[in-house]
Parts: C-alpha cells; sequence; structure tokens
C-alpha cells in the first residue's frame, strides 16, 4: 500500500464535492482523508485527497476519471518528497493537578498548544504532519484521551511555483 | 459532432466575436423554447407535469420544435437516443420533477453506457421547496450524478440560455453522453432577459481531440512491422464520423478489420478484409483474429467485457495501440502500449498519413500468412444455424430475411437479447448509422422507442425495430405514440414465447431449468411448464395477442407462424408506410446463439456451435 495525495482545484459551485466524492466511491476507492477549502481565488476550491492504493494503475484511472468531471480544473500529485503536508488535531486529554504538568511538558515538546484547560481536562491544538502528530497522541494517550478530533491533510508544493495560476488564466478567459 | 450539436459557436475562443443579440424580456420558460430553438433542436420527446409546465406553453407555439407526446418518460429517453444516433445531432427529451424525472433514469444510464449525445430537461419544484420533500419532488441531479456525462440545477432564469448552450455542447462534444438540465419551476416562471448566444463558463471541460504526433508515428511503425496485426472498431469510429477514414487506412495497411456491437456499419460486411463482430456472440474469425493477433489497434473502443471475455486471457501475444477520444479509457482494462488520445477522425487522418510515409520509405507490413489463418477460420467456422425441418421459423432465418428484403438505407433498431445478437449476425450493415442498440447497458425495452426517435429524425428512411417479445412488452406502448404521431416503424416481434437469453443460458448452466422465462406458459398451466408459444400445444392460445394489441394501438398487426409465407408476410409489412406495423412472427423457442464464449472465460474457449470447439490450427503459429 502507498499513501498517494491529490491536489484538486474544482470550480466553486454547489454540489463538486459530492461529484468527485461519488466518484472515489463509485470506482470503488476508499479516501483516507479530505479537505476542502477555498483559495487565493474565490471561484477556485481546493480539495486535498489522500488514498491508500495498492497499485498505481487503479489511481492513474481514478484520476483521469476525476478529471473528465466539468467542474475540476486540475489535477496534480503531490510529491511527499517536494510538498509541505499538515494536517490540524484538537484532542481532549483527562488531567488532573498530578498530570497536568506532565502533559503541558510534553505539548510543548512537540510545540503543541494548550488551548482550553479545566479541572479534568487539557484541550491540545496541534498541526503537523501525520508522523509527529501519531506521535504526540501516542505520548498523550496513557493520561486517557476523551475526545479527538482531526481534519484532513492539506498539502503544497515547495518552492516557487504554484498550481493555480495555469488554472487561474483558463477561469479568466472564460470569465 | 454538427453545429447544431456544438452550439453555433466554440465555447473557449473568440468570445466575443459574435455580437450578442439585443437582450428581450420574456419568462425563463421563454427563453428555454428561444435556446432550443438557438441550438437546433427541432425534435422533442416528452411528457408535461405541474414542475414543467411552464416551459409546455411557450412550447405550444414554437414552430421550429416538434414535440412528440409520448406515453411513458422512458420512451421519450430512448426516442432521444434513436433521434441522436440516426441524425447525428443531440437527441431531447422532456419531463416534469419527480417520477417523470425517475423514469428518464434508464434511458439516460443507457445512452450514457453507449456515448450517446442526449440533452435531458426536467422540471423541478420551486427553489424554495428544493428539499423539503414537496409534491413530486426528486433530486434527479443526484440520481443522474453517476449516469450523465454532467448536469446542471438551475435556479436563476438568467442562467437558462447559457446552461442549455453548455448542455448541448458538452452533449455533444468530446466522448458524447446525456446531459441532464434541472429547471427549477420559479425559474421557469420569472422574468428573464434573453440574449443569444450565450458566454458560455466551462474552464474545466476541455476534450483533447487532436492526437499526439509522436504516438501516431509509433503506432504507424508498429503497424508495419506487425505480422497480425488487426483494427478493432468500436463505437467511436462511428460517432467520430471517420467510417471513409477508416476504410482508407483498412485498405491502406491490408490488415483485418471486426466490427463491434456498437460500431456495425462502421465498416461494410460484405468487405472482403471484415473479419465480423467480436466479443461474446461473435464471429469465430474476428474472435479469433484478437485472439491471435500480435497487434491491435483499438479505435474507439473500449474492451468491454463481453468483447475481451476473461481479460487475462484475451489476445495474449498483441501489443496495443489504443486511441481513444476518453484518456480513461486507455489502459482501463488492457494496459496500451501506444495509447492516443483524440477523435478518431483526426487520429485516423494522421494514421493514414503516418503508413503511408512508411510505406513510401520500403516498411510494408506483410500479412499473407495471417490472411491464410483468417480465411481458414473465416471459411471454416462461418455464421449458421439450422432450420427447422417441421416447416416452423427459425428466428435467425427470419431476420436475416428483414435484413435482405429491407429497402436500401434501412435503419435496424433492436432490443436486448437473442434477438439483438441475430440481428447483429445476420443483418449485413453495409453503411454507417444503420444499426441502434442498447450494446453497454443492455436494456431490454430499446427497439420500439429507439426505432420511433431515428424514424422521427429521418422520416425518409425505413425503420424495423428488431425486438423479442420479452422486450416487446417493456415499451409498447409507443406504437401509440408512432400511430398518432405518423412515424410509421416497422416491429418484428421475435416471439418464442419466453425470454430467449435467459433461457439459453438456463439450457445450457442450470440443467435445463426453466425458472421464469417462459412468458406464455400454455392454456394448461402446467407448473414449471417449459412449452412455449411456439410449441404445437400452446398453438393459438396467446396472452397478450400481439396481433390484436397492435391493431388496438392503431397500426397494423400482421402474423407469420411458417417458413412458407415469410418472404409475403414481410414484403406486405414493407409496403406499408402510412401507419406503423407489427410482425408476430411465431419462432421455434429453442433456437440458440452460436457463436458463444460462455461469461468469464477466455476467448480461447469459444464455441462455434453446441460442443463444438474450433480447431484454432494451434499447431499452425505460435
Amino acid at each position: 500500500m502507498s499513501k498517494h495525495t491529490l491536489s484538486v482545484l474544482v470550480e466553486n459551485k454547489p454540489g463538486v464535492l459530492a461529484r468527485i466524492t461519488a466518484l472515489f466511491s463509485r470506482r470503488g476507492f476508499n479516501i483516507d482523508s479530505l479537505a476542502v477549502g477555498t483559495t487565493e481565488h474565490p471561484e477556485i476550491s481546493r480539495i486535498t485527497i489522500v488514498v491508500n492504493v495498492v497499485d498505481q494503475l487503479p489511481l492513474e484511472q481514478v484520476t483521469k476519471q476525476l478529471n473528465k468531471l466539468v467542474n475540476v480544473l486540475k489535477i496534480v500529485e503531490l510529491d511527499p518528497a517536494a510538498a509541505i503536508a499538515r494536517e490540524l488535531v484538537l484532542v481532549k486529554v483527562r488531567a488532573d493537578n498530578e498530570t497536568r504538568s506532565q502533559i503541558v511538558e510534553i505539548v510543548q515538546l512537540f510545540r503543541a498548544k494548550t488551548v482550553d484547560v479545566s479541572p479534568e481536562a487539557v484541550t491540545v491544538e496541534a498541526t503537523g504532519g501525520a508522523d509527529k502528530l501519531e506521535a504526540m497522541l501516542k505520548m498523550l494517550e496513557p493520561f486517557g484521551i476523551k475526545e479527538l478530533v482531526q481534519s484532513g491533510t492539506i498539502a503544497v508544493g515547495r518552492g516557487a511555483r504554484s498550481i493555480t495560476d495555469r488554472s487561474l488564466r483558463a477561469l479568466d478567459r472564460s470569465a | 459532432m454538427t453545429e447544431q450539436a456544438t452550439g453555433s459557436h466554440h465555447p473557449q475562443r473568440n468570445r466575443s466575436a459574435v455580437p450578442a443579440a439585443p437582450a428581450e424580456r420574456m419568462t425563463g420558460a421563454q427563453a428555454l423554447i428561444r435556446s432550443l430553438e438557438a441550438v437546433g433542436a427541432d425534435t422533442v420527446f416528452g411528457i408535461p407535469g405541474g414542475a414543467i409546465l411552464p416551459a409546455y406553453d411557450p412550447l405550444m407555439d414554437s414552430s421550429k420544435v416538434r414535440h412528440v407526446l409520448v406515453r411513458h418518460e422512458q420512451g421519450a429517453g430512448h426516442a432521444a437516443t434513436g433521434y441522436a444516433q440516426a441524425t447525428g445531432k443531440v437527441g431531447v427529451c422532456m419531463a416534469t420533477s419527480g417520477p417523470g424525472a425517475t423514469n428518464l433514469v434508464t434511458p439516460i444510464a443507457d445512452a450514457h453506457m453507449d456515448s450517446v449525445p442526449i440533452v435531458a430537461i426536467t422540471g423541478q419544484v420551486a427553489s424554495k421547496s428544493i428539499g423539503t420533500d414537496a409534491f413530486q419532488e426528486a433530486d434527479i441531479c443526484g440520481i443522474t450524478l453517476p449516469i450523465t456525462k454532467h448536469n446542471f440545477l438551475v435556479t436563476d432564469p438568467d442562467e437558462i440560455p447559457r446552461t442549455i448552450a453548455e448542455a448541448f455542447h458538452i452533449a455533444g462534444t468530446g466522448r458524447p453522453g446525456p446531459v441532464l438540465v434541472d429547471i427549477a419551476k420559479d425559474a421557469l416562471q420569472n422574468q428573464t432577459s434573453f440574449s443569444w448566444p450565450p458566454q458560455q463558463d466551462l474552464p474545466g471541460y476541455r476534450p483533447v481531440t487532436k492526437p499526439h504526433a509522436k504516438q501516431i508515428r509509433e503506432a504507424a511503425r508498429l503497424i508495419n512491422e506487425a505480422r497480425r496485426p488487426v483494427l478493432y472498431v468500436g463505437g467511436g469510429v462511428l460517432k467520430a464520423r471517420a467510417t471513409a477514414e477508416l476504410r482508407i487506412l483498412a485498405e491502406l495497411t491490408g490488415a483485418p478489420v471486426t466490427t463491434t456491437l456498437m460500431a456495425l456499419g462502421a465498416f461494410p460486411d460484405s468487405h472482403p478484409q471484415h473479419v465480423g463482430m467480436p466479443g461474446m456472440h461473435g464471429d469465430v474469425s474476428a474472435v479469433t483474429a484478437l485472439q491471435k493477433s500480435d497487434l491491435i489497434i483499438a479505435l474507439g473502443a473500449r474492451f468491454d467485457d463481453r468483447v475481451t471475455g476473461r481479460l487475462d486471457t484475451f489476445a495474449p501475444h498483441a501489443k496495443i495501440v489504443h486511441a481513444d477520444i476518453d484518456p480513461a479509457e486507455i489502459s482501463k482494462n488492457r494496459v496500451a502500449d501506444v495509447p492516443i488520445v483524440g477523435d478518431a477522425r483526426e487520429v485516423l487522418a494522421d494514421l493514414i498519413v503516418a503508413v503511408q510515409a512508411d510505406h513510401e520509405a520500403g516498411h510494408r507490413g506483410d500479412y499473407t500468412d495471417w490472411w491464410r489463418q483468417l480465411s481458414f477460420w473465416r471459411n471454416t467456422y462461418p455464421l449458421g444455424y439450422e432450420v427447422p425441418d417441421d416447416g416452423s421459423l427459425s428466428p435467425q432465418q427470419v431476420i436475416e430475411r428483414i435484413g435482405e428484403l429491407a429497402p436500401e438505407g434501412t435503419l435496424f433498431a433492436a432490443g436486448v437479447g437473442q434477438h439483438q445478437m441475430w440481428a447483429a449476425q445476420f443483418i449485413k450493415y453495409e453503411q454507417p448509422g444503420t444499426w441502434f442498440n442498447s450494446g453497454g447497458a443492455g436494456t431490454m425495452g430499446y427497439a420500439v422507442p429507439a426505432a420511433m426517435g431515428a424514424k422521427a429524425g429521418r422520416p425518409d428512411a425505413t425503420v424495423w425495430a428488431i425486438d423479442g417479445d420479452g422486450c416487446f412488452q417493456m415499451t409498447n406502448q409507443e406504437l401509440v405514440t408512432c400511430a398518432l404521431n405518423n412515424i410509421p416503424i416497422k416491429v418484428a416481434i421475435i416471439n418464442n414465447g419466453a425470454l430467449g437469453m435467459v433461457r439459453q443460458w438456463q439450457n445450457l448452466f442450470y440443467g435445463e431449468r426453466f425458472s421464469n422465462t417462459v412468458l406464455h406458459s400454455g392454456a394448461e398451466r402446467v407448473p414449471g411448464s417449459t412449452q412455449g408459444v411456439g410449441s404445437i400445444r400452446n398453438h393459438g392460445t396467446r396472452v397478450p395477442d400481439f396481433v390484436k394489441l397492435s391493431e388496438a394501438m392503431g397500426c397494423v398487426g400482421l402474423r407469420c407462424e411458417s417458413a412458407a409465407e415469410l418472404d409475403a408476410v414481410i414484403a406486405k409489412a414493407n409496403e406499408i408506410n402510412d401507419r406503423p406495423v407489427v410482425v408476430d412472427f411465431i419462432v421455434h423457442e429453442d433456437a440458440m446463439v452460436w457463436p458463444m464464449v460462455a461469461a468469464g472465460t477466455s476467448n480461447d474457449e469459444i464455441m462455434a456451435a453446441r460442443d463444438v470447439r474450433p480447431d484454432f490450427g494451434d499447431g499452425m503459429e505460435d
């Protein structure tokens, strides 16, 4: 199994996300993580999809099928070596007067933040790559995790180049 | 596609070159009809209802758009498909919200599988009611998401002209397909300003039509190096109107040609290089040609499971050149050695030039040995059938004679099942655009409405629907539409009293246990009876009586029960041109479709007839 990160630029129109997720399930793919948001151009949204696949051909097939969707402007597979990928977690950890300082120490080690404190719990906000977050959660687990919420991965290529540039030009031409 | 299909201008270029006419005030419904007129839609098949009602009012006054009032929305959808294939234009169907729209689902799925350009226009409940489970509300955009090329929900009347222009453009260009436009009732009722042409806004839709020169050169090199090449021609060649180019390339190379079920007529059946149809019920010569080839040049074909049989044993020695307008088809089922994305017509035109250049440079393939093998298979295992010696009708003979006695340029539409395969096998297709069937979806009930649509689009042509008695009972109500709207089609019911293809599988794979496939179980109603309508015991006890049924629907009903009267009955049907004609051909119930590659098995296991596996001369080559 190998992980692939697809950045999909789409027209910011109602129903586009449904078209994309339906395509994945229709073609028998599981989405590992998904994140959607607007871009620097309000008419374009960016969907970051992480998939786990056994071999390359079906991924190529699903990418081609995605490309056929009329609202999809561009698909780029981000090379993990040349991209920055981040997730956000909010985790509520059981804490009392004895454990609170240990938790805060772990949080600091991972350059995370405590964003809420109450007598029985500490809420931690952390961003980073999947490995770092996993390591932090492993450290926090013995204290008791009451609630965990995690965002999908967002990712961007390194360097000065932008994948939105050309799509913007296409959009401008058609406007 | 035609000018009508693409709209009057190209969406990506010269946006401001065409001056828009001054805007006129009108309702969304009027804007819809004006838009349909402007894109050149001359025939719409549909049924009104609450949500679409506003659109039907200005439709009544249109002198350019003819509306054909069908009896069921499924009929409208298949009629649009038949119309599109017969005319090369985009077919149009219209229905109201809820059940009207959901009744279009099957024909939309059918058009999607067979890449037929249609636009389906549905009414939707008023925009404020969407999402409230309002009367006759259905999320038809959600429902048709996986079976349309694209769909639109319109809630603003200002969006109607642009959406219609875009829908026709998307349906008719690139790989054609169905597009659904769902319009809220208030968008039809409210005022808007109409001007034409509208600005299209499709930044994500850019079909590639021009093939890559390097890939073309590589394909030409392989063709001239191959010893056992086959041109594997699919429906894309018909859709691209590339049949003239195909013939030039075939004759230039001397390679054998096989045309799929979707491509019959793309290359003349009578041409000496034509080796037949491939697939589950294809010719032994065509199936074997692909199987033994060292190079397959796939043109607008998609390596469907009905063609390849068990995929991992398909054409094991062949390199693959795969040209298709849809990049997603390439390497989907079989990995291509030379992928070519492009319109079949441009691909073929470029291939001709490249192959010719290679010939001039002294590189030309020598296929002499290959043709010796092909001719052996073709001559040893021709298509054939047994004529029953009791004078009863063989279904193959009926279909073959309909083909032979049909006037020049006759169009044929088939349902799905045994009769469809026999119509593919025993009618000779010489011209493109003369054969319509439901290939990918396998929709029983396709024939009558599709024939209706074809005849509405080509009133000059004779149109024969070759249907089974099972299929006919699914959509025959459209004969009323035909009778009332002067659409005189001809229908041959190949009546074996059974769901013949399923019965054939029960015969071969389920130990002759005919569970629920006998449509007419006979007067005695013997439980589990295998006695069909064709058996002596049930002679004359037919329910329904197709002759009476046809007469009730305003058609001429004829019946033919013996080989002796076959030609006379067909001739009589051919002479009637003022009304639809239905001929009930009572045929032998145990006839089977041969050759056959059983589902899931290898093409190497093709059976020419029951218990007859061809001798492939396995010792001759490889």
